[in-house]
């Protein structure tokens, strides 16, 4: 159960946790859709602390918590809050505490959630720390998957782009090798997936470690695309090696099957080009949508609303 | 240690003795301890010492020291077999064979640069051990796992 818990990595959320919070979002999918008045976070508030910039996230946690009646408070700007003045976030974290029951946060170095989780009472919620991991962004992933194709289990899934900086991936490699998925890591070579997470994987999902996107994905079931983590490179003259490394466009599109999804945490560079748009397996829009009514059930199971 | 071992370092009369430390690294427990030229403890060393089990091992002798319980875990990262005997009157009070422990706290530094304990935070780093042999330990913080050689290359 993940009442009053926080939600640092996705080892946090059980698979009954994960299952409940399926069916609750499509309950709140639906909620939205009736247009009713929704109370059932009503005098509840949520304090999101963004120290990166962000916004499918911030404004899908947002909409989340003002859909389900309750209130938000937001840090507007770190350039304009005690964080400039050089206060830890351990004490950013203890104001919030007093302030609100439910605390999101993103923040540029890897551990942020876990370390703020250690100095409140209330639940965190991990938006995403550095290249850590961003477990909210995989539920909302299983969700589409779910949603999209029926089920998740024993899916072939192949991951490509920078699986090194991605921290999307990383929470969705982990919770993909849960359900038995086939996984194929497609990217660059200086961009593979880090050691320490295939080791978590251990025996427990085929992964395949590959370099290039042709003659890997005629049996691919969800195609999940990333951009090059720019923010993340110190060397700007490696960055600058990589772009346009990969592409997925119309061609690529005739090699996968009929009843493929695509799929991008977005934002988008130019990995995925305009023209995939057009087609029914693009599913990243559709994807960004869940993220709403997903983190509704979220906040929703932590703050113990339903 | 054998007799002969005995005529290259006396017995001590008050402090501990350190044995089956890997050969070469006794320098290394030494200065973890920070018992040096200004420490005031007079120190045997042996190195390279003849040793049933590893072939060749280092002991030290450290008059008129203890040590305490943290201590003992940041001896037991770079000599995970050794003993630890706290000499009283010329005899062994107690004996204490070193284990690395489940959690290393406040002792290594984290060696991912981007990791928040590595920041002016008011949190101690602190590994969870994974394996002791070969070490491996994941930070409770960024959840990265390191090997040995990476954790210790700055202790």
């Amino acid at each position: 159960m993940i009442k009053n818990r926080s939600i640092v990595t996705i080892d946090d959320v059980g698979d009954d946790d994960l299952n409940e919070i399926f069916t609750a979002a499509e309950e709140m999918d639906k909620l939205i859709k009736s247009g009713k008045k929704i109370s059932i976070l009503e005098s509840r508030i949520m304090c999101t602390l963004f120290y990166e910039p962000s916004t499918r996230t911030r404004l899908s946690f947002e909409s989340a918590m003002h859909r389900l009646g309750g209130g938000v408070i937001t840090m507007a700007d770190v350039k304009t809050s005690s964080v400039s003045k050089g206060e830890t976030l351990a004490d950013t974290i203890r104001m919030a505490d007093a302030y609100s029951d439910v605390i999101v946060i993103r923040h540029p170095l890897e551990g942020a959630a876990r370390l703020a989780s250690r100095f409140t009472s209330k639940p965190v919620i991990n938006a995403g720390d550095g290249s850590g991991q961003h477990p909210t962004q995989t539920i909302m992933d299983l969700y589409t998957i779910r949603k999209e194709l029926g089920k998740i289990r024993g899916l072939k899934v192949t991951l490509l782009g920078d699986l090194k900086y991605g921290r999307t991936v990383h929470s969705l490699i982990l919770a993909l090798s849960k359900y038995d998925a086939k996984i194929k890591l497609i990217s660059p070579p200086s961009l593979r997936i880090p050691e320490y997470l295939l080791h978590r994987i251990g025996d427990k999902s085929s992964v395949e470690v590959l370099d290039t996107l042709e003659g890997n994905i005629a049996d691919t079931d969800v195609l999940y695309v990333t951009r090059i983590q720019k923010e993340r490179f110190t060397d700007p003259n490696e960055y600058q090696s990589l772009i346009g490394s990969y592409s997925v466009n119309n061609n690529v599109l005739e090699s996968m099957k009929r009843n493929s999804i695509i799929m991008h945490p977005l934002p988008r560079v130019d990995e995925i080009a305009p023209e995939v748009d057009q087609d029914a397996r693009a599913a990243y829009f559709r994807q960004a949508a869940n993220g709403v009514p997903v983190r509704m059930a979220i906040i929703s199971k932590v703050l113990g609303g339903i | 240690m054998t007799e002969d071992q005995t005529l290259k370092i006396s017995k001590i009369k008050e402090g501990i003795v350190i044995d089956h430390i890997p050969a070469g690294k006794a320098i290394k427990v030494l200065s973890l301890l920070n018992v040096g030229e200004h420490s005031g403890h007079t120190v045997s060393l042996a190195m390279r010492v003849k040793s049933k089990k590893r072939g060749f091992k280092d002991v030290v002798k450290i008059e008129n020291r203890n040590v305490a319980e943290s201590e003992l875990s940041v001896i037991s990262l770079i000599a995970p077999e050794a003993t630890v005997s706290y000499i009283e009157n010329y005899n062994i009070k107690e004996k204490r064979m070193l284990s690395i422990p489940d959690q290393i706290t406040g002792i290594l530094k984290c060696p991912n640069q981007n990791c928040i304990s590595n920041t002016k935070e008011p949190v101690q780093s602190s590994f969870r051990v994974l394996s002791r042999e070969p070490l491996l330990a994941r930070c409770e913080y960024c959840e990265r796992e390191f090997r040995g050689n990476e954790l210790l290359g700055k202790l």
